[in-house]
């Protein structure tokens, strides 16, 4: 069963913390992942460049794209990066979650991912 | 996948003979098991150019021998390892002469190890016991082919670190361990019967692979009545599925099928199968639910269903193997005999049951028997509830279309009518 495990970023809550407290949380981020990736549970994790790079992308009615900025640049909140895994159950994707520093600062939303994408037709 | 081609088909079924030959031989599980999927992969890259070779298990046997020698040879430190636990896995020499079908089921019950989490079993069964390569295994699980890479070895270096050896389970370990290589044939079957999608032609193999296993544990194990009963229950599942998608891949639910694509000789199978078991063997879960499905293909139209007779073996399933799904079925049941108002009387007992009460199973089946109540309302707002707990694509468009047929055949009823 996948899941994503969403960590949102939240500029005064990450602004508050420390250097070398940053650095020691990337570093166990890193660890974990690894971890994750030899036991086969990891499938991804990607970390969500600035929402300044944001670029929304719409069809217009004439079937025209029209791309504009990221319309989220007032919000408070964003989506910082997210971690794909795919692991026995939900009791494991929690106990992922937990174990990200993340989770000690922001919180770790976790949501199943549906089973599964058509691919195959 | 090459999974219907001849050659393949033999190449697939001697991978685990090969592989069984060659760790009684040397010793070795992870070593022998890599050198015969490189042989695997091999033939994957070279046959299509090549064509292939006249005879494929001998090119297998010939190729993995010669592969494992290499690695074998390549490694001081791992002739250093090598000798050192050069008993770890060396077994099976007080045996008398083991044949291909002995060392695939021994190979079976290696995988299905209880140091392994099941989806490490799962995918360990598929590799070394049913000759997929690393890459066939990844697509039709929808991950990255080094995620399925790593589980497969770390899962080999557990059954290494358990200390597990080449041969069958004891008599004192054989019931937990046919339990356990059970349960991965069971998920086996289910992953390859419920997903829709993902790989199409991998699927269905991932239901015959655990049909051929199960067929394997069987003939191996023929007094095991949950043995038996899981077969039956994998044949008697497995005849419905000509009906059980619609043209756009959509589910046909059971009492909507048509019963003419069932496939009847494989009916036929089974219910010889499960009657057969349940006249001689101490009863279990997987014969109490082949037989429950023995009896929803015996009935040749949805209204011939024996229902009283299902709702007593969801009874007696329910005093073996206590669990709130197997409630929600016999609530279904309960409703077919005794009318909604007795099956949602019997919901409300495990409405607060943490391991159903927020699953999309329960708001189903709740809405399913509120429709038959004629609660059209609840029976909707149930629906949907379910459509958004559910987290399988094609079972939340079933759940969907439920709704919306409903809405349409009851436009003006309540607030959920005007949606």
């Amino acid at each position: 069963m996948k899941y994503m495990l969403l960590i949102y970023g939240n500029e005064e809550r990450w602004a508050s913390v420390g250097r070398e407290e940053f650095e020691r949380i990337v570093a166990e981020t890193d660890a974990l992942n690894r971890e994750l990736f030899e036991s086969g549970e990891l499938v991804g994790a990607y970390g969500v460049a600035d929402q300044v790079n944001a670029k929304v992308v719409r069809v217009d009615d004439r079937g025209v794209p029209v791309v504009s900025d990221g319309p989220y640049a007032e919000a408070k909140e964003y989506l910082g990066s997210f971690t794909i895994v795919d692991c026995e159950n939900l009791e494991r994707a929690l106990e992922i979650a937990a174990r990200n520093p993340a989770a000690r600062y922001v919180g770790v939303e976790v949501r199943p991912l549906m089973h599964e994408a058509d691919v195959g037709s | 996948m090459n999974g219907d081609d001849p050659g393949w088909r033999e190449l697939r079924l001697a991978a685990p003979v090969v592989l069984g030959a060659l760790v009684r031989r040397h010793g070795h599980f992870d070593e022998c098991e890599d050198a015969v999927q490189e042989a695997l992969v091999a033939a994957s890259s070279q046959w299509p150019r090549t064509g292939r070779p006249a005879n494929p298990t001998a090119w297998l046997r010939t190729v993995a021998t010669r592969r494992l020698v290499d690695r074998l040879r390549g490694d001081a430190a791992r002739r250093r390892r090598e000798a050192r636990d050069a008993h770890a896995t060396r077994a099976g020499e007080d045996r008398g002469t083991p044949t291909g079908e002995d060392d695939t089921l021994t190979l079976l019950f290696l995988c299905c190890h209880p140091a392994l989490t099941p989806p490490s079993q799962v995918a360990l069964t598929l590799r070394a016991v049913a000759g997929l390569t690393t890459a066939e295994i990844a697509r039709a699980f929808l991950v990255p082919e080094p995620t399925m890479a790593q589980r497969i070895s770390r899962a080999k270096r557990q059954v290494k670190a358990a200390g597990a050896v080449f041969a069958m389970p004891g008599e004192h370990d054989r019931p937990a361990r046919v339990a356990a290589v059970n349960a991965v044939l069971y998920l086996l079957f289910n992953e390859g019967h419920t997903a829709s999608s993902g790989e199409e032609l991998v699927r269905p193999q991932l239901t015959a692979e655990a049909i051929r296993l199960a067929r394997l544990a069987h003939r191996a194990l023929p007094d095991d009545g949950e043995v038996a009963g899981l077969l039956a229950l994998m044949l008697l599942t497995e005849a419905r599925r000509p009906a059980r998608t619609g043209p756009a891949g959509e589910l046909i639910p059971l009492a909507e099928q048509d019963r003419s694509r069932w496939d009847a000789p494989m009916i036929a199978e089974g219910i010889a199968l499960i009657t057969r078991t349940l006249a001689r063997a101490p009863v279990g879960p997987y014969q109490l639910q082949a037989a429950i499905a023995a009896v929803h293909d015996e009935a040749a139209t949805a209204e011939e269903t024996d229902w009283p007779q299902i709702l007593a073996l969801y009874g007696l399933l329910e005093r073996v193997a206590p669990n709130p799904v197997v409630t929600l079925n016999r609530a279904v049941a309960l409703t077919m005999v005794h009318g909604p108002d007795a099956g949602l009387a019997l919901l409300d007992t495990i409405a607060h049951d943490p391991r159903v009460a927020a699953s999309h199973r329960y708001a189903s089946v709740r809405a399913h028997l509120l429709e038959l109540a004629g609660d059209t309302d609840g029976a909707l707002a149930a629906y949907e509830d379910a459509a958004r707990r559910t987290t399988s694509t094609p079972e939340r468009r079933h759940l969907l279309g439920r709704a919306a047929r409903l809405r349409q055949r009851h436009p003006a009823d309540g607030p959920c009518g005007a949606r």
